[in-house]
């Protein structure tokens, strides 16, 4: 069972209060935009074994999104911050690289 | 114009914890900067309880506030007084970016009284209801069972449910089949 702590209420919400929302950091390709990029954007995810970034909701209480970094291998959790955040937090990224050395993640390092 | 009733009209199901519907409540959802000044004044005007942190709630008989979320606070007055009470933060907080809506007819207030009132709640939400954890006048959003409700502690022996009107008769049935299940005895010191 996953605990995610939201970054807007202050509580650990257990996986049943929550909603998934998929990827993390995507960044959206609009009009004026080459199809391939477009394209990657509609369709090409990361699947990770280990390190990932995900959206969450805090559906069944206060209704905000935000974001976690997580390990799908372990479901170990690096840490949340709020969805007005365009990369992840350095101090998540040392919690991450002090766990799992040498991580990737699409660009990120 | 038609009598107002409440969605169970004080249905109660007695027993060593008992549930009880709480009748008529003035509820109203405020959204809006709860840092902002006016808002905040008007809020503690209405209720005459202080403006509460960060998942509480802070009440007194049928006035209360309790903190739904970063830009949402929930004001309880007496049913009567919904109408007068949007209109003063209408007239409080015009010009600024705000929504005040009347909810009172749209959700219902169920009350859990007894020694193991902690329990019959912990068996039905995913929240930590340890004494030392959750404490009086913590407030908190989760589900029960399978439906969206929220919930805070007035006294170590009782607990305030609010929930959805539709979903009243389900939430109800729900507690009082966790009350008549008994303690389970987890918290006993």
């Amino acid at each position: 069972m996953l605990t995610l702590h939201c970054p807007y209420c202050g509580v650990d919400a257990d996986e049943t209060d929550l909603h998934g929302g998929g990827e993390a950091h995507l960044k959206r390709e609009g009009p004026g935009s080459t199809d391939d990029d477009f394209e990657d954007y509609l369709f090409m995810r990361e699947n990770p074994k280990g390190v990932h970034f995900e959206r969450w909701r805090h559906a069944y209480g206060c209704g905000k999104w935000f974001l976690a970094a997580r390990c799908t291998n372990t479901l170990q959790v690096f840490g949340t911050y709020p969805a007005q955040t365009p990369e992840p937090p350095q101090e998540i990224r040392d919690k991450i690289s002090a766990a799992r050395p040498g991580w990737s993640w699409g660009n990120l390092k | 114009m038609s009598d107002a009733v409440s969605a169970l009209q004080g249905k109660v199901a007695p027993g060593e914890v008992t549930i009880r519907e709480a009748g008529l409540q003035g509820m109203i959802i405020l959204r809006g900067d709860l840092a902002d000044k006016k808002l905040r004044t008007v809020c503690t005007g209405l209720s005459g309880v202080g403006f509460p942190a960060q998942g509480q709630a802070n009440s007194e008989g049928k006035t209360g506030l309790c903190w739904m979320s970063p830009d949402e606070i929930l004001v309880l007055v007496p049913y009567e007084e919904v109408a007068q009470a949007i209109a003063s933060i209408d007239k409080a907080l015009t010009g600024t970016h705000y929504l005040a809506e009347n909810v009172s007819d749209a959700r219902a207030v169920l009350i859990v009284e007894g020694a193991f009132c902690r329990e019959v709640i912990a068996k039905l939400a995913p929240v930590d209801l340890h004494p030392d954890t959750f404490k009086p006048g913590d407030f908190r959003r989760t589900r029960l069972g399978q439906v969206a409700a929220a919930f805070w502690m007035r006294d170590e022996d009782t607990f305030e449910v609010i929930c959805f009107r539709s979903v009243a008769e389900y939430t109800f049935n729900l507690l009082a089949a966790s009350a008549k299940a008994g303690a389970v005895g987890h918290f006993a010191s």
